[in-house]
């Protein structure tokens, strides 16, 4: 599913170069629930966002379902993580001027489906995350889960392979993280989607199958939970 | 192509911040406004300078006044008169044919009139017929001084509006008999002109008339004026007017370049000169009109930057969500477009509005029925469409150049 070879990343730092990331080698198969843990400035998020093709690697190679990933034109890069990408954020970054529905129905409109089909699909998913009858609220009137859970379905709303999360649960007060963690497991396991959580905490990667530990743009060690 | 969504979002930003729209709504609509106003003054400038000037007399015209020699030319003396009399316009209308419509004026520049117990000064012009059509003479009631008039010898006269004011006040002159220096003459119709107030008050009599009654049977005129095709263009008039003076100065014997023997006035040189002008000012006005709506659109395109740089984030979210470039240029862009156009459409029909309040209460000579043509409509139209697009390129350029990432990045 995703499979990396020898990413290195630098960024250019006044006259220094800052090199980020030193030679990431992972393999992430699909149906896998996997964390990338790493201190502040580890090279966990620049990863992420390569993963997500937010961000062009500079050595290396990177295959998403068997796709080369490498100098895409930015249409063509939109289009590839709309259709198998989905994005949760720490921020939780909804529209702050559209309703939960509407938030959740975007990444649909990108792909040109039609308003009162968009709605409807949008409503399955806010029902999965339990939260439909929040559909009509803008997001500063609802809490920081319930933020996170429409962000979620957001990200699930276009069907895609990989789920992307950076810090979900960053913003949340414990109970809550424990909350959107269990619900990233049971969307894991109940539809088979591939997710790639992004975290500082110990505890929270500790709730994946599998965890990454990264330390200075290298991959340190690796854990397995069963 | 008619995306309802993109509308939708346009009106919920638009109605998020509704007094930062309204006032770079306002200043387009007020760019656009000044500019038909603008526009629609010039009309009403040139209009009136047009009528006023223009108008008045035959533009395809020469008229020819003679003066006295100012150089001796062939052993003769200058301060020398050169007079004109009937036979110069007959030997002029056999020589040349580009001549047209032609008449001859002797002038009595004061002459009392009198009707009953009213009389005034007035000036008289005793005339060919075609003068009616060298000085645009617009009949009221009656008729013309015509051909049978000048052959028969008739008494009779045409009276200017301010005459038939002034001697007969609400009485029907048409038909009675007015005393010109006690020697009565009827009037057989009376005249108006709008154009020039001052020419109102004269009194028509035919020529031969006025050279036997008043000049003691002298064959004398003041001037001669005559019309070409109206299509002739200016250098070849110009031309016509050098020939005629050539022709002048061989038969009455004064040097051709001699410019105080004969005075020959091209009509549509002059209304050239004036056009020019005119032109100039229109040209003037236009600059400082568009000038008014680079400021409009400096001004959208400043708050559009704005919204650009709040919307950061939210335009990070939707490229990553999967927005292409094209997809954000396009928002950004039918934003602008449709502040500019909604607002600047309103500018323009309060423009409108206001140049034809400008036309119903704004009476002056040198102005006169300005209006917004399909032109000017059209013209501010395309302009107000192009200046939305612009004002929103460079936000547009700048919001699709947003990397997600950076947009992203959690402070």
């Amino acid at each position: 599913m995703i499979e990396l070879k020898g990413i290195k990343k630098s960024y250019k730092i006044g006259a220094k170069n800052l090199e980020v990331l030193k030679g990431i080698d992972l393999q992430i198969n699909e149906g896998e629930l996997v964390s990338i843990m790493g201190s502040s400035g580890s090279g966990k998020s620049t990863l992420l966002n390569i993963i997500g093709m937010l961000d062009n690697y500079d050595i290396g190679s990177y295959h998403l379902e068997d796709k080369k990933i490498k100098g895409l034109s930015e249409k063509q890069s939109a289009v590839y993580r709309n259709k198998f990408l989905g994005f949760v954020f720490q921020s939780f970054n909804l529209i702050s001027f559209k309703s939960a529905v509407e938030n959740v129905a975007l990444p649909l409109y990108y792909q040109g489906v039609g308003r009162s089909k968009r709605n409807k699909i949008a409503m399955k998913y806010l029902e999965m995350m339990d939260i439909q009858d929040r559909a009509d609220h803008l997001p500063n009137e609802l809490s920081g889960g319930q933020k996170q859970r429409v962000a979620i379905a957001r990200a699930l709303v276009t069907n895609p392979k990989v789920v992307l999360a950076d810090e979900p649960t960053g913003a949340l007060d414990s109970n809550t993280s424990n909350e959107v963690m269990q619900l990233f497991r049971k969307i894991n396991k109940e539809q088979n989607i591939t997710i790639v959580i992004v975290t500082h905490e110990k505890d929270i990667a500790e709730m994946t199958d599998r965890l990454i530990h990264i330390k200075d743009g290298l991959i340190q060690d690796e854990k397995r939970f069963n | 192509m008619f995306d309802q969504d993109k509308w939708l979002e346009i009106w919920t930003t638009v109605k998020k911040n509704k007094l930062r729209t309204f006032l770079t709504g306002f200043s387009v609509a007020w760019g656009i406004m000044m500019l038909v106003v603008l526009l629609g003054s010039s009309q009403g400038l040139r209009n009136g300078i047009y009528r006023t000037f223009l108008d008045d007399d035959a533009l395809n015209s020469l008229w020819i006044s003679t003066g006295v020699t100012s150089m001796p030319y062939k052993g003769l003396n200058s301060n020398r008169p050169i007079e004109m009399e009937n036979s110069d316009l007959d030997h002029l209308k056999e020589t040349f044919s580009e001549i047209e419509n032609s008449t001859s004026r002797y002038i009595m520049w004061s002459a009392l009139l009198s009707f009953k117990s009213e009389g005034g000064n007035f000036s008289i012009r005793a005339v060919h017929p075609d003068h009616q059509i060298l000085e645009k003479t617009s009949m009221e009631e009656g008729r013309y001084i015509n051909e049978r008039d000048l052959s028969e010898v008739r008494k009779v006269v045409v009276i200017g509006r301010k005459i038939k004011d002034d001697i007969f006040k609400s009485e029907n002159p048409i038909g009675k008999y007015i005393k010109i220096f006690g020697i009565p003459f009827q009037v057989v119709g009376w005249y108006s002109d709008y154009g020039n107030a001052r020419e109102e008050r004269y009194a028509y009599i035919p020529i031969s008339t006025g050279q036997k009654v008043f000049n003691a049977s002298s064959n004398e005129v003041n001037r001669i004026m005559l019309t070409y095709d109206e299509a002739m263009d200016l250098e070849t008039s110009d031309a016509l007017a050098q020939k005629i003076r050539g022709d002048f100065a061989q038969r009455k014997i004064f040097n051709k370049i001699d410019p105080r023997a004969i005075r020959v006035r091209n009509v549509q040189r002059g209304a050239e000169e004036i056009l020019s002008v005119i032109s100039g000012v229109e040209i003037f006005i236009l600059v400082i009109g568009i000038g008014t709506i680079i400021a409009g659109i400096v001004g959208v395109s400043n708050i559009m930057i704005v919204v650009v740089n709040e919307r950061t984030r939210e335009i990070g979210v939707r490229k990553a969500l999967g927005a292409t470039p094209a997809s954000v240029i396009g928002l950004v862009m039918q934003e602008s477009i449709t502040i500019t156009a909604v607002a600047g459409y309103f500018g323009m029909i309060l423009g409108i509005v206001v140049v034809e309040l400008m036309s119903k209460y704004l009476v002056h000579d040198f102005f006169y029925n300005p209006g917004v043509s399909l032109e000017i409509a059209f013209l501010s139209l395309s302009i107000l469409i192009f200046s939305g697009a612009l004002a929103g390129f460079f936000p547009a350029r700048k919001a699709a150049r947003i990397r997600p990432i950076e947009a992203l990045r959690d402070e």
